[in-house]
């Protein structure tokens, strides 16, 4: 019983860490409708300039700030030279544009900040915490925890920022119907840069907790491919969704990971580590055929 | 003046349905063929055959296959690559576990076995649509390379699930140099485009198209939605299968389920993107384009660095070459959404009235 909360909470846990990647996913696609598949190259950007930066002698808080100012830069710019061309055609040659970005992005960022994985430093050690291993003799990583706590405070301000500020409203305004917000005055294009900014700085949120945990390195782009299971499973255009979906994914995949693999080995015979890889998905998959639109998502209608 | 139907008169229903209805497109696929099956054998070195000729051939029939599910039915798929992974184990699989089989036949029943991968992953799409069931095919992606990898029954107990594909023996004579493996690819790949082309254009093709258009009109005016996208993903697989069972026979002869890696399956994606999405003709040009490039940038980006006495490393190739993959994308998206085969479209529909345009 203890193993099992033991990994139920690391699950959680980590699923937290999913969340934090699928947040910048739905944030993009409420406002803009554009399904973002360069996000984990996003993630990826961002810690490498963090780190990058760091490189070149600033300190922790510039480098922040230095790679905040790149990612909105970048996001700015793929609004304005990618987007804004495609404004009009369908949704999938949209999706499509944004593996290109992908794949830009993954040429680019090694070749400005060079590509041999690094450490991130952010003064929070990756250690069991004492108290709990005494007491109840769990392992429960600080690490883990504080990225928890970051989650939170990222949603609670985004959400703040999303309900009392008049770019919040904007944005739920573009979020709800393009024509109608564009009809009362709001600037569309001002809006999207902002929320390609806002993107840019979900992204390097995750990077920075990715990269602290896991290093610096090329595999922090695969974060993406981690966080799409919770997308679908939360639905694409609900913040509480990727919360929630990343919390189930998170758990469920750890106890698959612990519990399925010994029983298909007394059926099979061999070795079958390694579910973690399609569990999410799967389970998704079979989750999306009762509700077709995720957890939270809106349900859609046809019109013909 | 050479490109003009003015004067074609169509006496019969046959004529007027063949699949080139236009004489200077039926003397040009000849043309073509011609110059694959008589005059490229004599002329290309075994370097052509095995690293340029033989993948194009097989990439294109792979794109080929993705194109009837995202450009004619409209269902995006992130897992084409898995699907030639099924093809490659199965066909195999048939070679090893069935006394005397056909090298032909068990290509025909990988393809077959892909299908019914593809139509099990395709059920998804009776119930969600767009994004959410192009995320969903990349479960098939993970599961289907995760089997092949742990059950050991599928690679017959090799480690890590490496296979070495059997000798090609057709009619007792054995397909073993590159030009004979070269001529045997292409004779599949003409065989399967010519019936894909005839395909797109009966009516299951046109339920597909309609269902890519909108699938609640077309469901209104009388398609059954079930058995046309899952059509369009049994047809898709089985092609992904043949090509699948090729790559692993005629290409590289020892293939392993991580080489089917989702990279694979987003270079077929970029080959009908580039090449055109719903062309058969785009599936070639886009497998070209995407199968040339990196060779081309290995050659010119040393030169050009050479040339502005510029510090170069192979890791900035590998670099240069993804940069150069996604710009290219995001440019064909945004400047010319149909691809290659759009161009050819409009260079014939210029040549109808060259030289004289008015």
């Amino acid at each position: 019983m203890q193993f099992f909360l033991e990994v139920l909470i690391g699950g959680l846990l980590s699923g937290i860490m999913y969340s934090l990647v699928a947040l910048g996913f739905v944030l993009i696609y409420k406002a803009s409708g554009v399904f973002n598949f360069a996000q984990g190259a996003m993630v990826y950007l961002a810690a490498l300039s963090v780190v990058g930066c760091m490189e070149k002698g600033a300190p922790l808080w510039l480098a922040i700030i230095l790679a905040f100012v790149i990612m909105t830069l970048f996001g700015i710019a793929t609004e304005k030279f990618v987007l804004r061309k495609l404004v009009n055609q369908p949704p999938i040659a949209l999706f499509m544009a944004t593996i290109g970005l992908a794949f830009f992005i993954e040429g680019l960022a090694p070749m400005i900040f060079g590509n041999d994985p690094r450490a991130l430093d952010l003064g929070i050690v990756d250690e069991p915490i004492e108290a709990i291993l005494d007491s109840a003799g769990m392992v429960i990583s600080k690490f883990d925890l504080v990225a928890a706590g970051v989650a939170a405070l990222l949603v609670t301000s985004l959400a703040l920022f999303f309900q009392y500020t008049r770019i919040g409203r904007a944005l739920r305004a573009v979020a709800d119907d393009h024509q109608a917000a564009l009809s009362i005055g709001i600037p569309l294009q001002h809006i999207w840069a902002i929320v390609w900014g806002v993107a840019g700085f979900v992204a390097l949120v995750a990077g920075m907790m990715w990269g602290a945990r896991n290093g610096v390195q090329f595999a922090l782009t695969f974060t993406a491919l981690k966080a799409l299971p919770v997308l679908i499973l939360g639905g694409f255009t609900s913040v509480p969704g990727a919360i929630v979906g990343g919390l189930i994914i998170g758990a469920s995949e750890k106890l698959a990971e612990i519990y399925i693999p010994p029983v298909m080995q007394s059926l099979f015979g061999g070795n079958f580590g390694g579910i973690e890889g399609w569990f999410p998905y799967v389970l998704a998959l079979l989750f999306l055929l009762v509700r077709p639109e995720g957890l939270f998502g809106e349900r859609h209608i046809d019109r013909v | 003046m050479l490109y003009r139907e003015a004067g074609q008169f169509k006496t019969s229903y046959a004529a007027d349905q063949q699949l080139f209805p236009i004489r200077q497109d039926r003397i040009g696929v000849l043309v073509l063929l011609a110059v694959a099956f008589l005059a490229v054998p004599g002329v290309a070195s075994e370097y052509w055959f095995s690293a340029i000729l033989i993948p194009f051939l097989i990439f294109a029939l792979a794109a080929l296959g993705l194109n009837i599910l995202t450009g004619y039915a409209g269902q995006l798929s992130l897992g084409s690559a898995a699907f030639m992974a099924v093809g490659a184990y199965a066909a195999y699989n048939f070679q090893l576990r069935v006394e005397g089989i056909p090298i032909l036949a068990s290509f025909v029943m990988a393809g077959l076995t892909a299908a019914s991968v593809g139509v099990l992953f395709g059920l998804p799409s009776l119930r969600i649509k767009g994004f959410y069931l192009a995320v969903a095919t990349l479960a098939a992606q993970f599961f289907i390379v995760w089997c092949l990898t742990k059950f050991p029954w599928l690679s017959n107990n090799s480690s890590s699930g490496v296979i070495s594909t059997q000798k090609l023996m057709i009619f007792g004579h054995e397909f073993e140099s590159p030009r004979e493996k070269y001529l045997l690819v292409l004779a599949i790949v003409v065989f399967m485009a010519l019936a894909a082309r005839n395909l797109v254009r009966t009516s299951t093709g046109r339920a597909w198209m309609a269902v890519r258009d909108m699938d609640v009109a077309a469901s209104v005016i009388g398609i059954r939605l079930m058995p046309t996208k899952l059509l369009a993903f049994a047809v898709s697989s089985f092609y992904c299968g043949v090509a699948g069972a090729l790559y692993a026979f005629c290409y590289l002869g020892s293939v392993e389920p991580d080489g089917f890696s989702l990279e694979m399956s987003f270079k077929i994606l970029f080959m009908i993107i580039i090449g055109g999405v719903g062309s058969i003709l785009g599936s070639f040009l886009g497998a070209a384009f995407i199968l040339l490039l990196p060779i081309f940038l290995d050659v010119a980006l040393p030169w050009t660095a050479e040339l502005f006495h510029l510090p170069f490393s192979t890791a900035t190739v590998s670099h240069i070459q993804t940069l150069v993959f996604g710009a290219l994308i995001m440019f064909f998206l945004i400047v010319e959404p149909h691809g290659l085969a759009r161009l050819w479209q409009i260079a014939k529909e210029k040549l109808r009235l060259w030289p004289f345009p008015h």
